[in-house]
């Protein structure tokens, strides 16, 4: 009971990045609140799924495996989340800030009656006084959910004392996976899936699916070259191209680059494209100064 | 046949464009200091809705929005489009609202609206950037959701299907839903068409009555009496039964306990010249720490 929970996304059978830095925050988390890390993983063909996510530390792993689980479809995961979440009362719920995490998050933080803080870039536990409502109280171990708006210019913390679960949504590479130790063994628990999904949630059918690999490893990348607006064209980005190939580097470029046709959507950095951390980064604007 | 289609939409501050004055210090946004503008996602929603109606001739664009008064642009602009009709949904009790407050509000407002077949919004709005409304209005609703879609491909109106394109991380997938549902359109999606100029015409003095001057009240009085379509329907938080625990601040679970203004620090910083020996000096310095090489 009022654990730490992460919501594990998986892609066929495997659980995706995001998620995995999402249970290394998650064990930090709980490790300061001195309770459990318990994570959900809902598909199909998901035995031996937890050998996937205990080395992150996970104390419970709450598997959810049938036919209708994948391809992801919001009802039935909302439903199992839901119930579980009913049963288990956590205190805290993380999940991706991806196209599932943010069509599921909101999903559940409607019927539980929590908030949701979008797109975090940090998480922390915190004690303070705060008024809520007129009424002035002290509120012991909650989570600050930090998070940027307006191109970055400004940082806000949000709290949801009054709340339970206290939730939020992180982007991929914000959060930096960690393994707490190989051969960390938590319990698993094997539900039966018709007990929390009602047949009647299995609404929406996926008719085709086309998933392709990223064509670079902008996220992993030690060295990014980015190049903004000032590039001033498609071909002067080749020139950028040719350092990256020469650095072992990737390219990257800003949302004014993107725009502009400069460059592909999926090079671009920071809060609408990718999150980068790289060991160098190195903006080239037109003036062919180094930042 | 025809549909009965709802569609959301936003008056977000230009948020493309931001000053140092775009926040209150209380961490609400300064919309008096910023241009306001049409969510853009929301007006690819509004072309999805537009091609259903071309498709089944005979049914009816309702236009929400919650907002200050002036957000009745938004309905204004919506019918110079091809809405047929709007409501601007306005009280003082609802500002403030998070996300979960903000769909509670809509939701009782799509639920007075009533009849409904599909309720399309934006996936975001720019200013709040979460995508959450579209999602929490589902589940309040008790429907289903399509999220981030960028086609409607087929809508069967006997067996209350609609087959819908969206995108997915790295990739897109097809998708069958059953009606009524919410679906919420990615940017992606086809723009919107132009306003169209006799619509402009028939429309451009519609307003709500948040908007008038008290003391033209009788001249709008007498304009409304002739052409009932010039006065946009106003709702306020007791017309739609919203509950006052739910609604604003006071039903908002998330709480802003500090925001602050950052410059942005790289950790250490130079400004080098583009002459050669700067250009070397670099090179060798990141040979030597070994980050390239
Ligand atoms: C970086 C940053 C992050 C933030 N993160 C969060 C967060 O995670 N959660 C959170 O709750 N807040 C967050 N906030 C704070 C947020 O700005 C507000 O405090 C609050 O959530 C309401 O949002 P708003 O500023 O849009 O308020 P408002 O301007 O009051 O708008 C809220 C909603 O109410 C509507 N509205 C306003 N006035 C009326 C009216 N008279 N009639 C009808 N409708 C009206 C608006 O159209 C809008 O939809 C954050 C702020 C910053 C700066
Ligand atoms: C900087 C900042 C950060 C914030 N962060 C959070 C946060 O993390 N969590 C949180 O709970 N709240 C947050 N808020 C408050 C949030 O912006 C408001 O609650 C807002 O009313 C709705 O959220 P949104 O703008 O993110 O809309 P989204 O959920 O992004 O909007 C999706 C779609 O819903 C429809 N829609 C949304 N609002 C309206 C409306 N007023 N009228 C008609 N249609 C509408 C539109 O079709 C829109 O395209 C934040 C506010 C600010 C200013």
């Amino acid at each position: 009971m009022n654990n730490v929970f992460v919501y594990c996304e998986i892609e066929g059978t495997t659980v995706v990045d995001v998620s995995l830095e999402l249970l290394s925050k998650g064990r930090k988390l709980a490790n300061t609140l001195g309770v459990q890390l318990e994570c959900i993983c809902a598909g199909k063909g998901l035995d031996g799924i937890e050998k996937q996510v205990f080395p992150y530390g996970v104390d419970k792993v709450h598997v959810f495996d049938a036919e209708g689980l994948f391809p992801y479809t919001t009802n039935p995961h909302a439903a199992l989340v839901v119930n579980l979440f009913k049963e288990e009362q956590p205190q805290i719920c993380l999940l991706g800030a991806t196209v599932i995490g943010r069509d599921l998050g909101p999903r559940i933080s409607s019927a539980m009656h929590s908030g949701l803080t979008a797109d975090c870039t940090e998480l922390e536990i915190d004690s303070f006084e705060m008024s809520i409502g007129g009424v002035k109280k002290a509120y012991e171990n909650q989570l600050c959910q930090i998070r940027p708006a307006f191109g970055g210019n400004i940082v806000a913390t949000i709290v949801n004392p009054e709340h339970r679960p206290q939730m939020a949504t992180v982007r991929e590479g914000v959060m930096k996976k960690e393994i707490v130790d190989p051969n960390y063994k938590g319990e698993v628990i094997k539900h039966d899936v018709a007990k929390y999904v009602p047949e009647t949630e299995y609404v929406v059918k996926v008719l085709e699916r086309h998933v392709e690999k990223a064509k670079h490893n902008l996220k992993g990348a030690p060295i990014v070259v980015a190049g903004g607006y000032g590039m001033g064209s498609k071909e002067n980005f080749d020139m950028l191209f040719e350092l990256a190939k020469e650095l072992h580097a990737e390219v990257g470029a800003s949302r004014a680059a993107v725009d502009a046709g400069f460059v592909d959507h999926d090079r671009q950095i920071g809060q609408t494209g990718v999150t980068v951390r790289p060991k160098v980064y190195r903006p080239r604007s037109s003036d062919q100064r180094y930042r | 046949m025809s549909l009965k289609i709802v569609v959301l939409a936003k008056q977000v501050p230009d948020t493309r464009n931001v000053g140092p004055d775009a926040m209150t210090p209380q961490g609400t946004i300064n919309r008096a200091a910023l241009p306001a503008v049409f969510n853009p996602e929301d007006l690819n929603a509004l072309e999805q809705a537009l091609r259903l109606k071309d498709q089944f001739p005979g049914s009816t664009i309702t236009v929400l929005t919650m907002g200050l008064p002036k957000s009745a642009e938004v309905i204004r602009e919506a019918l110079y489009r091809g809405a047929d009709c709007g409501y601007v949904i306005t009280d003082r009790s609802l500002g403030g609202a998070d996300t979960l407050a903000t769909s509670y509000t809509l939701a009782q407002a799509v639920k007075k609206v009533g009849d409904y077949d599909i309720i399309l919004g934006g996936r975001q709005a720019i200013d709040g950037d979460t995508a959450q409304v579209g999602p929490q209005i589902a589940e309040k609703l008790g429907l289903t959701q399509v999220t981030y879609a960028e086609e409607i491909l087929s809508l069967d109106e006997k067996a209350r299907k609609v087959v819908i394109r969206r995108h997915i991380d790295g990739g897109v997938e097809t998708v069958e839903a059953p009606l009524p549902l919410v679906v919420t359109v990615n940017g992606s999606a086809a723009p919107c068409r132009p306003r169209n100029a006799k619509r402009i015409m028939k429309f451009k003095n519609a307003t709500a009555v948040a908007e008038r001057a008290p003391e033209a009240a009788e001249k709008y009085a007498a304009l409304i009496a002739k052409k009932p379509y010039l006065d946009i329907p106003q709702w306020g938080a007791a017309d739609i039964d919203a509950d006052p625990t739910q609604i604003g601040k006071a039903g908002s679970p998330t709480n802003v306990k500090a925001v602050k203004n950052i410059v942005f620090k790289a950790k250490e910083s130079r400004t080098l010249t583009a002459s050669d020996a700067d250009v070397e000096g670099l090179i060798k310095e990141l040979l030597d720490e070994k980050i390239i090489g």
